[in-house]
């Protein structure tokens, strides 16, 4: 057998190759965005059922969501993918300082978007918008008259809209957390072309949390 | 004594910290056990509780609460995990000629989140009052107390572990097969290991979502499923039921597996058909995607539905028979040796037939009109859960558990514990097809008076399958301390697992990386293992080879 000496640092010993661990990382990732692609697709069954039942109510609701908001989101989502990808690169040229700059980057991206996120949802409260009991849409504010929304059935679109942003919105907190551990570690010069794997998987789940969010915006702000 | 994964060891911490797929497998046995026996004791109050119409032993509330936890109990924290996490990880990688799964962190992790899902299910008892059976159909379960928010969390806890634990296996088979094992040469274990994997994965987060959904519901009154707050209870059956009925396969799948493993060692045979056998799993697997709205023919669901979902259940007998009758030709071709696991086999094959035929049964929308929701149904998943999955999980403990201890159990009360769990078990359920027909309803507490004389057999019959579990899992334990120590492999089995290591396996399965050569179950292709060396007509003379158990690392 061969000693320790022979074997990289990040090679595990039930490993043959580091190529043969880092296929396995990967497809356990993308295994792993399948479930979350299910977990989702749940939801947009959901949505689908409501929205077929409910056409007009749907499409009227959808009027309350900000789509400038939202538009502005998508532009941060899509650009914080272009920065992960450009980590990537960076790492796999070896790259130290490039590699750093874009995880941060991608980090200050998540935030913008939960930030938004943030006024997003409290402007709704504010106005009884909220899940349960509780909905009672009332009072005025940049033009929207709140209190037309309260129709039958609108409670299903904002719960609807609340739980898919919202466990949407989770998968960005965790995102910043991926991006923060593994800026941590980048600073530390952990990776390098011979080993990025963890830089590719956060990548991956990355694009995910992007894409799931291409698909939300059209679906709830604008159609 | 050469090093071993159990002595090489043995801290307590070494055990609750460990990485190895071995010993992540015997914790999970260890915790699986305990549900099993907590799901059972259940199981026998509720049977007592039916030995007579009216209160027996306990309330009507107290009667809901036991069979809701036991069904709870035993389908997420038994069943689902049962073989997969069990028998698919201490024999998977070995079988695969691996050191370890792809992610052995993972591993340890899904482990603790299973405990940690289980902890909080059962916390829920503290809570309050538990209702409603293990499908938690709204709206039922919107009107039942707080502690549902603790079932359903629970139930999403394990799913996790149920998931990353299926995402191990594929990458694993994927990834980390020993040279020379291609697929064509897999174990059809690891098949059906694989198809199950592919079920766990896609159709759990399904499941996770509905507990959250739920959970929302009950917690701030989201109303997508409670008609009440403007939802659809159907949509929630939907749910659920996308689910359930594929979990149904990651429960019947890895035992299909080992009963293929055991047909094959125990026949001396190559397993007939075996791409037919290995590739049905997978049809099954997906097949079983597409059926779930047999179990909402009365719910209200479009006709049209029903029947396009009755015939697509057809469908799955196909793949099933396809099974079962390349397993009795395996014996038939074969010379079969009678040891206790074969013993199970056959078992296997007699109640899952049963369990296998009256689903197709239920399959015809016609019928299920009739038989939903009677005890026909209770009777029929329990043949295939209990006839099908336990009782082949059964003989996989026996086949494996020389390698797994390094003790061979009591031959002897292996075969009387095998004939009362059959016994017991046919006396307990069978007598529940016949009532059903005759209208006793499912969930009941109370019955008339005409059904009493097949309730109490049902409940004798309960009495003498406790009796041989509780037997078996005496001699199991009991082989522990004062068992014959086994040789390397046993049964003569041509998979890495009994060729290739010791008994039990080196802490790092193998010395060396196996390369292999020849099909699971090419006995001819055999010759060191016997003493006449062929592959037909062999009893138990195996001539034990001993792996090397000299370590040079
Ligand atoms: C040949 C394959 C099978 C077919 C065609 C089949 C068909 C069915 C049908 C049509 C029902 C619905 C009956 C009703 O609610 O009225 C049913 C119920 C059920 N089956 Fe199967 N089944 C098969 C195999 C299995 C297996 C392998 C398992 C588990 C290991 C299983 C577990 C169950 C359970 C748990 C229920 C009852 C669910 C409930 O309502 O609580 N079935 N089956
Ligand atoms: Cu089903």
């Amino acid at each position: 057998m061969a000693s320790h000496a022979d074997h990289p640092a990040h090679l595990q010993h039930h490993f043959v190759s580091s190529e043969q661990q880092f296929d396995s990382a990967k497809m356990g990732m993308w295994l792993f965005l399948i479930t979350e692609i299910l977990l989702f697709s749940g939801m947009f069954v959901a949505y689908t059922v409501y929205r077929v039942w409910y056409p007009e109510m749907f499409a009227g609701m959808a009027e309350l969501l900000d789509w400038r908001l939202g538009g502005l989101n998508t532009l941060v989502l899509l650009a914080s993918s272009f920065t992960v990808a450009l980590g990537i690169h960076y790492a796999q040229v070896d790259n130290k300082k490039g590699l750093v700059t874009n995880l941060i980057l991608t980090f200050v991206f998540a935030c913008i978007f939960l930030v938004v996120k943030y006024f997003e949802y409290s402007a709704k409260i504010e106005h009884g918008i909220v899940l349960g009991d509780g909905f009672a849409p009332h009072g005025v504010s940049h033009g929207v008259d709140y209190a037309s929304f309260d129709v039958p059935m609108a409670q299903q679109f904002f719960s609807i809209y609340y739980v898919m942003t919202g466990i949407h919105g989770f998968h960005v907190l965790v995102g910043m957390g991926l991006f923060a551990w593994i800026t941590v570690r980048a600073i530390k010069g952990e990776f390098s072309s011979a080993y990025y794997t963890p830089v590719e998987l956060c990548g991956l789940y990355w694009h995910l949390v992007d894409i799931i969010w291409i698909f939300l915006f059209p679906l709830l702000y604008l159609i | 004594m050469s090093v071993n994964y159990l002595n090489h060891d043995k801290s307590i911490k070494s055990w609750l910290l460990s990485l190895d797929h071995k010993r992540i497998g015997i914790m999970y046995l260890v915790a699986v056990a305990l549900s099993f026996l907590g799901g059972g004791i259940l199981a026998i109050l509720v049977r007592t509780e039916l030995l007579a119409p009216g209160q027996t032993i306990m309330s009507a509330d107290a009667y809901n609460q036991s069979f809701t936890l036991h069904a709870v109990l035993m389908i997420f924290a038994f069943i689902i995990p049962a073989v997969p996490a069990v028998m698919g990880n201490f024999v998977l990688p070995i079988q695969l000629g691996a050191k370890d799964v792809a992610f052995p962190r993972l591993n340890l992790a899904s482990f603790y989140i299973y405990l940690a899902g289980a902890a909080i299910v059962l916390s829920a008892l503290a809570v309050g009052r538990i209702d409603g059976g293990w499908t938690f159909y709204a709206p039922y379960s919107m009107t039942i107390g707080d502690s549902i928010l603790f079932i359903t969390a629970g139930v999403f806890v394990m799913g996790f572990s149920s998931i990353l634990t299926g995402l191990n296996f594929i990458v694993t088979i994927h990834k980390m097969r020993a040279p020379g094992l291609t697929w064509n040469r897999l174990p059809l274990f690891i098949w059906s290991i694989y198809a199950t994997s592919i079920v766990q994965v896609l159709a759990t987060p399904v499941i996770g979502i509905t507990m959250v959904l739920l959970f929302l519901e009950r917690l701030l009154g989201i109303g997508i499923f409670d008609p009440a707050l403007g939802g659809d209870p159907v949509l929630f059956q939907h749910f659920f039921w996308f689910y359930s009925h594929p979990a149904v396969y990651i429960m019947i799948l890895p035992a299909f597996g080992i009963i293929s493993d055991l047909m094959g060692t125990f026949s001396r045979q190559q397993v007939s058909g075996y791409k037919f056998v290995a590739l049905s799993s997978v049809a099954i697997a997906f097949l079983g995607f597409l059926v779930w709205g047999h179990h909402m023919f009365v719910s209200g669901q479009s006709a049209v539905s029903s029947v396009v979902f009755s015939l697509i259940t057809y469908l799955i007998g196909i793949p099933t028979g396809v099974k079962v009758i390349n397993w009795v030709q395996t014996m038939h071709r074969g010379s079969v040796w009678l040891q206790t696991p074969m013993l199970y086999a056959l078992m296997f094959l007699f109640t899952f037939s049963i369990g296998g035929f009256t689903g197709v049964m239920l399959g015809v929308l016609a019928v299920d009109v009739h038989l939903h929701d009677t005890y026909f149904v209770v009777a029929h998943f329990h043949y295939v859960m209990m006839g099908g999955n336990v009782i082949a999980a059964l003989g996989g403990l026996h086949y494996w558990w020389p390698k797994m201890t390094g003790k061979m159990f009591n031959e002897t009360l292996g075969r009387i514990g095998a004939a009362l769990v059959f016994i017991g078990f046919n006396t307990t359920f069978f007598p529940q097809f016949i009532m059903g027909t005759q209208g006793m309803p499912r969930r009941y507490y109370d019955y008339l008076e005409q059904f009493t004389n097949l309730h109490v057999l049902s409940t004798i019959g309960s009495y003498i399958l406790a009796v041989g579990l509780f037997l078996i899992a005496g001699y199991l334990l009991h082989s522990l301390f004062r068992g014959r120590k086994a040789p390397a492999n046993p049964w003569g089995g041509l998979t890495l697992e009994w060729t290739h290591t010791t008994t039990p396996p080196h802490p790092h399965n193998f010395e060396e990386t196996p390369i292999v050569t020849r099909g699971p179950y090419d006995y001819h292709l055999a010759p060191e293992l016997f003493q006449k060396g062929e592959g037909d007509g062999f009893g138990s003379e195996v001539v034990s080879v001993t792996p090397s158990s000299t370590h040079s690392d």
